[in-house]
């Protein structure tokens, strides 16, 4: 069957692998994407994460994985519907079904190994879910991965991946010599033997597609000019608080937060700082702000309800104005919600979470490129501002990876040494200049700065003090770094045409699926545009005179909002979503929202069927004035 | 006459300063007449003066409370943080600037209570510093509710009718934490022990704790027998311990106490009336935190810190094949 195979050229494809939880299904989504970013393609990977360790197994809960989308060109999202599912059983195929991400007319691999097995109830699930397959109008394929495993391996059930990576390989045109590569350097700790039976493996899986099959996919690959890296958020999060000269990171576990910390574990020690596992969420921050106000750069990176339990310690940090990188790597709450899946449900927490009036600078990285250089951003600007700064990423960002060209770095964005030169003797530890409230600050160490810093209400020379006049200096000074530091912003970009129908606002990692759903309907015509905003706080400036050239603008957000036409939902008690919320207030412009909290990314079609629909009700409304008008006779 | 080498005299001349106690006075301390805060603070600039420490080198970390206002009353550097973490905030300083002398304040409200969990793992960690509680079995700032180490019985405006638990002992919770190092405990009754007390503290490098029993006359005068002075109190006395001077020997009696054995130390703090004084536990073997993980950490210039986050960067960086 080698010769004359139907090659079926594509532009891009959507593939997922999914097993059992511990059957290494991601290990082999994770070679296989990594080998496409080796060919050049453009690539975005999604983990298909169960929120238990051991779930029992050959269930939908325990389905684990990765959805690769893969494409000729730059991909800046994971898409739509799955167009190949490769599944170690049918239940965690299933599992992606109910999900909603798996297309009707999909290509199933499957092992067909649950079709004779011992248990009626594996027989009959398995005959019922790949029958529904093909009666959507899907295709199945039916692979004896387990069996062909144990040929070449005894313990067929942990070679399975290697065997389902090769298969797969095949099938999409991998080159074999990178496949067998990237497998000799993920088993490079193991054994000679383990190495040696992982290739077997993955050689004969490429094999038995060969013999097999009677097509394959060719989607063509161009090699980027420039040194390109394949990581994900968490990852770029990581390199890039190196890069920003944080020499400490003093964090709790939480996820889906910790793998930047465990990624920094591996590597801080050896770049001169180090990562402090505290005793808990409070310690974790507490650390941080001791370290920093001692003159060493420190972050801490947690999720959602780390947050809640650090929101007494960022008030302190505004208050002492001592600088402070906090990341939030959102996932779904409330409470422990959803914790392993995305929401972007922090935002308004992280601007208004701590007691009083304690401005703070929010930001939010739109991709897994600007996870890394955000860092050094966040670091500068904590510091020169004597600033908290939030990092709000999210669980799509953290752990999909993506394609980007290799950031680039030097010592400038490194922080200057610290600098213990002797200032006079009664300097002021918060010299606030009356403009800007910026203030030098002292470090501990600095002959003739001895003040105290303090969490009470002070003044200019740090001392507590209680009157109506020095408190509201204090709260005018905090807060005018916020204004001072608006005022250096430039206005988003707008994604399309400055005017038209509808303008899309979004913010973090939505910004990827949003632009190509702009994209789409633009394609038919649809006058629409999107804005992704990096800065949530301070907004950044020219925000009411974009909104004002679209006919109506609402953000896309993955949280939660009350829907017209809910039951009780009212013009008056509308809960909106958390951006739009800010942007009503800020804007006093009537901007709407569409939002959902799904626990994964939007796919494009669900946006750009939202965009349709609103741009059919603006028009039909137009048309409906129209005939109103007509039927009234006509405009006087 | 001496004739002094060019290194005595520059020594001499240039070396340590000399310090008055003005020199580690700040605001005059707004705490109530009759606190013990008073004394610990006068004890503190004593010791820096003696000892002649800079006062920029110095960092007084502090949590929430009447006791917690140590810091502003000292010219050293200052931070005066929130309720219950002023252990990981000097946590932080030890790890950032182990070349500063770190004292860490707390009240028993503040430590015992609701920065409980900080100061089981403080203790475990061993950082460098000096940390003192002033325990007055009372919180004052807030007005007169019970504390941890509140007796039972005793009336306060959250136990109208008497506490109803029986007091916390700190000294056996705190024999109970792995790396525990330096544990003593003394009076503001005792003004030369306490003295000998901060010193000995002082010198110990990894946490020394010390516990300082102290009357808070605002709202629990009748505390420590009324006055403190007839309250039952034994020394401790023991090879490299906390010396009792002879004036105090009128005021309690002396034990002989092995602070280098645990089980004698754990013994010694579960007996409350009397309270031992003295250097409780001392280990000064058990390294610091900041020592153990500084060990590791690789010192790179800068270059050298670009360079290896190149390094690191090149494990993700895809080579591509062309053609």
């Amino acid at each position: 069957m080698a010769k004359n195979k139907k090659v079926i050229p594509l532009k891009e494809h959507i593939i997922e692998f999914v097993s059992d939880s511990g059957e290494g299904a991601q290990k082999a989504a994770n070679s296989f994407a990594k080998t496409c970013g080796m060919m050049g393609n453009g690539l975005w990977t999604i983990e298909v994460i169960p929120a238990e360790i051991q779930p029992p197994p050959h269930t939908t809960s325990s389905t684990s994985g990765n959805r690769i989308r893969l494409a000729e060109g730059k991909v800046t999202n994971a898409g739509d519907l799955a167009q190949t599912v490769v599944a170690f059983n049918e239940m965690a195929f299933l599992s992606r079904v109910q999900a909603g991400a798996v297309a009707d007319d999909v290509l199933l691999i499957i092992d067909n190994i649950w079709a004779t097995h011992d248990d009626p109830a594996y027989r009959e699930s398995y005959k019922k879910i790949t029958g529904d397959v093909k009666s959507r109008g899907g295709t199945v394929i039916e692979v004896p991965f387990e069996e062909e495993t144990a040929k070449i391996v005894e313990d067929s059930k942990r070679g399975k991946n290697m065997f389902v990576l090769g298969y797969m390989g095949y099938l999409y045109q991998r080159d074999l010599n990178i496949l067998r590569q990237i497998v000799e350097e993920m088993f490079a700790k193991k054994s000679k033997t383990v190495i040696q039976n992982n290739i077997a493996l993955l050689e004969g899986g490429y094999t038995y597609a060969e013999e097999h099959l009677d097509f394959r996919y060719e989607i063509p690959s161009v090699p980027s000019k420039v040194p390109m890296v394949v990581m994900n958020g968490n990852t770029a999060i990581a390199l890039g608080a190196i890069a920003a000269g944080f020499e400490l990171c003093s964090m709790y576990p939480i996820t889906p937060a910790t793998s930047a910390s465990h990624a920094l574990s591996d590597i801080m020690e050896g770049l001169g700082g180090m990562v402090h596992q505290a005793e808990d969420e409070i310690a974790a921050i507490g650390v941080a702000i001791g370290s920093n106000y001692a003159g060493k750069p420190a972050l801490t990176i947690t999720s959602g309800p780390g947050m809640a339990l650090k929101t007494e310690f960022q008030g302190l940090a505004v208050m002492t104005e001592t600088p402070l990188v906090i990341v939030d790597v959102q996932r779904g709450g409330p409470s422990t919600g959803l914790p392993t899946k995305i929401e972007q449900g922090d935002l308004l927490s992280s601007l208004f979470g701590a007691p009083g009036d304690a401005p703070k600078v929010v930001i939010a990285p739109s991709t897994i490129k600007d996870c890394f250089s955000v860092m050094i951003m966040a670091r500068k600007i904590a510091e020169e501002f004597r600033m908290l700064v939030i990092v709000l990423t999210d669980a799509n960002l953290a752990t999909g990876q993506q394609i980007f060209k290799r950031p680039e770095f030097s010592e400038v964005s490194l922080p200057p040494p610290i600098d213990l030169s002797p200032v006079p003797e009664g300097t002021n530890p918060f010299d606030w200049d009356p403009k800007t409230g910026l203030s030098r600050r002292l470090i501990p160490g600095q002959p003739g700065g001895m003040c105290v810093t303090t969490t009470l209400n002070h003044n200019a020379q740090g001392k507590v003090t209680h009157d109506a006049a020095s408190n509201q200096r204090g709260h005018e000074m905090r807060s005018r770094k916020l204004a001072a530091l608006q005022h250096t912003l430039k206005a988003p970009e707008v994604y399309g045409p400055k005017t038209g129908d509808l303008l899309i606002v979004g913010w973090g990692s939505t910004r990827g699926t949003i632009d190509e759903a702009v994209d789409r309907a633009r394609a038919e015509g649809y006058e629409v545009s999107a804005v992704n905003l990096l800065f949530l706080s301070p907004l950044q400036p020219g925000l009411k005179k974009i909104f004002s050239g679209f006919k109506k603008v609402m953000t896309i957000e993955l949280n939660y909002s009350d829907n017209w036409g809910d039951p009780l939902i009212t013009e008056e008690n509308r809960r909106y979503s958390q951006l739009a919320f800010l942007l009503r207030s800020h804007t006093l412009m009537d901007v709407d929202c569409w939002s959902r909290v799904p626990g994964r990314p939007f796919m494009p079609m669900e946006i750009h069927e939202v965009i349709v629909r609103e741009i059919k009700k603006i028009k039909g409304a137009k048309e409906e004035t129209a005939k109103l008008v007509s039927k009234a006779g006509g405009l006087k | 006459m001496t004739v002094l080498s060019m290194e005595e005299f520059l020594e001499k001349e240039c070396g340590d300063h000399n310090y008055e106690l003005e020199d580690y006075e700040a605001e005059v301390p707004r705490w109530c007449k009759g606190c013990g805060d008073h004394g610990v603070l006068t004890s503190v600039q004593k010791l820096l003066r003696d000892r002649k420490i800079n006062p920029e080198d110095v960092i007084c970390v502090s949590g929430i409370g009447c006791s917690s206002r140590f810091p502003h009353y000292l010219k050293t550097y200052g931070f005066h943080g929130i309720h219950g973490r002023a252990l990981t905030l000097s946590e932080g300083v030890a790890l950032a600037r182990p070349d500063l002398h770190l004292l860490t304040v707390m009240g028993d409200g503040d430590c015992f209570s609701i920065g409980g969990n900080h100061w089981i793992h403080a203790l475990r960690y061993n950082f460098n510093a000096t940390v003192i509680v002033l325990d007055n079995e009372i919180y004052g700032l807030t007005k007169k509710q019970a504390s941890p180490t509140t007796r039972q019985g005793v009336v306060t405006n959250t136990t109208p009718k008497g506490a109803y638990l029986k007091s916390l002992n700190p000294l056996t919770l705190m024999l109970g934490v792995t790396n525990i190092s330096f544990l003593a405990q003394t009076a503001t009754w005792l003004p030369g022990h306490l003295d000998n007390t901060l010193n000995k503290a002082w010198d110990h490098k990894g946490l020394s704790f010390v516990r300082i029993l102290q009357r808070c006359p605002a709202y629990l005068s009748s505390s420590f027998e009324a006055t403190g002075p007839d309250f039952p109190a034994v020394f401790l006395e023991g090879e490299g311990g906390i010396a009792v001077d002879k004036g105090m020997l009128q005021k309690a009696s002396v034990i002989q106490h092995d602070h280098h054995n645990l089980l004698e130390a754990q013994k010694v703090a579960l007996t409350e009336t009397p309270s031992p004084m003295g250097l409780i536990y001392y280990d000064p073997n058990v390294p610091t935190y900041g020592d153990i993980r500084r060990r590791r950490i690789k010192t790179l210039d800068r270059p050298g810190l670009i360079a290896g986050l190149n390094a690191e960067l090149d494990k993700y960086t895809v080579k591509q094949q062309h053609g």
